[in-house]
């Protein structure tokens, strides 16, 4: 399983939600964690559509099953993901 | 079951200055948010009208007061309130103050008094395909989505300042950019209006409705159709036309609703779902205060958001006694 977690610098909600992901990073040590600033990665942005931050993908077997934007509590976070 | 003094649903400016007053009070208090802490003001880069801070950005602001809330020892759960209703029970030394049961999506409280501080929300277009194409194409923050779409083409839709800050924030960063609007008047100031008009990127399509979003894998178009209505805001009957706009992007800008939903079986409303109450902040319901945007009022600023707290935690002390 694997979470990418979308976001740039400059956007509060993103910053809002580092804490969130470090905690979930943490707790969940069997999930790989991506953050990907997309301003730097604009391939990855373009390949996945993302078009809003904080963005979260998830991942199984390298296939997006489930995708969330916006700010949320670490429990929300967990259950996109399924853990 | 867990219980406070007060509990205090939502966690932006007004509900967190709530908690300061309430615990500087000597009660017990719980804040419920349900995303995270701060409200509408962490997409705000530049704040500049907060007292004491000649600008800071929304999130340092939140930073700050977040920790004088955690230091002053107010508790803080991420918890989503689905309910609130009155119990059979008094509160303690009472024989008419009845205490309240608040319900979440992952457990529930009871308290003495409530204090009410959701703020409120985006409010959609409310048109096929609006849903989908959300972080896909479909905005409702230009400021922190604007980014994605540099040198291509938008819409806004809305006529009040908030959609010229966002076209104006836009025009810059774009290579066009549409602005719908059911009326050939705006809300918006006429300074922003005259501004944006000065502009050659931008193009004005009223008045004219959403009624679609499509797309692909993104989205690709807004459908629009002609309102009917006139210059004069009345209703007249024109045939309707229809057009589809090409955008990479739509930034929806049509106001915003109160989060009160729970509350319209327990205290009074207006009608636009705003909670009635005055300056003192209290509601219909006795043990029920307000606080913040979700209040009926005229001016929402994070300084009156503030304000309303200070106001409703001191209102919510002096009830319980």
């Amino acid at each position: 399983m694997e979470l990418l977690d979308f976001y740039a610098d400059w956007c509060g909600p993103c910053q809002m939600m580092k804490s969130v992901v470090a905690e979930f990073e943490k707790a969940h040590p069997d999930v790989t964690v991506r953050s990907i600033n997309m301003d730097d990665e604009e391939e990855l942005v373009e390949k996945y559509g993302v078009s809003s931050i904080p963005c979260f993908v998830v991942l199984k077997d390298g296939e997006e099953v489930k995708r969330e934007v916006g700010v949320m509590p670490l429990k929300k976070l967990e259950k996109l993901v399924g853990v | 079951m867990r219980h406070y003094d007060i509990v205090i649903v939502g966690g932006g400016i007004a509900g967190m200055t709530a908690g300061i007053y309430a615990r500087r009070a000597g009660k017990t208090v719980l804040i419920l948010e349900s995303k995270t802490q701060g409200g509408q003001i962490i997409n705000t880069f530049d704040v500049a009208n907060w007292p004491g801070e000649e600008t800071i950005s929304g999130v340092d602001l939140i930073e700050k007061i977040y920790h004088q809330v955690n230091k002053l020892g107010v508790d803080f759960e991420y918890e989503e309130v689905t309910g609130v209703s009155q119990s059979e029970e008094f509160v303690s030394d009472s024989v008419e103050k009845r205490l309240w049961n608040v319900i979440t999506d992952d457990g529930e409280y009871s308290c003495d008094a409530i204090i009410v501080a959701t703020g409120s929300n985006e409010k959609k277009m409310g048109v096929p395909g609006e849903d989908k194409y959300i972080g896909r194409g479909v905005s409702f923050c230009a400021t922190c989505d604007g980014a994605f779409y540099k040198d291509k083409t938008v819409v806004v839709v809305g006529g009040g300042n908030t959609a010229f800050y966002d076209a104006l924030y836009l025009v810059d960063l774009c290579a066009k950019v549409y602005l719908v609007h059911r009326r050939n008047k705006f809300r918006a100031d006429n300074i922003l209006v005259d501004k944006l008009k000065a502009r050659e990127n931008v193009e004005f399509v009223t008045p004219f409705v959403p009624s679609a979003v499509k797309g692909e894998k993104k989205v690709t178009s807004l459908v629009v159709q002609s309102s009917g209505i006139d210059d004069d805001s009345k209703l007249v009957t024109v045939d309707a036309i229809t057009k589809e706009i090409e955008v990479d992007g739509v930034f929806v800008a049509v106001g915003r609703t109160p989060a009160t939903e729970f509350l319209k079986d327990v205290v009074d409303l207006d009608e636009g779902g705003y909670v009635k109450a005055g300056e003192d902040c209290k509601t219909s319901a006795p043990g029920v205060f307000v606080a913040g945007d979700c209040r009926a009022k005229d001016i929402r600023q994070l300084v009156t958001a503030a304000s309303d707290g200070a106001v409703a935690a001191t209102e919510a002390c002096r009830y319980l006694g």
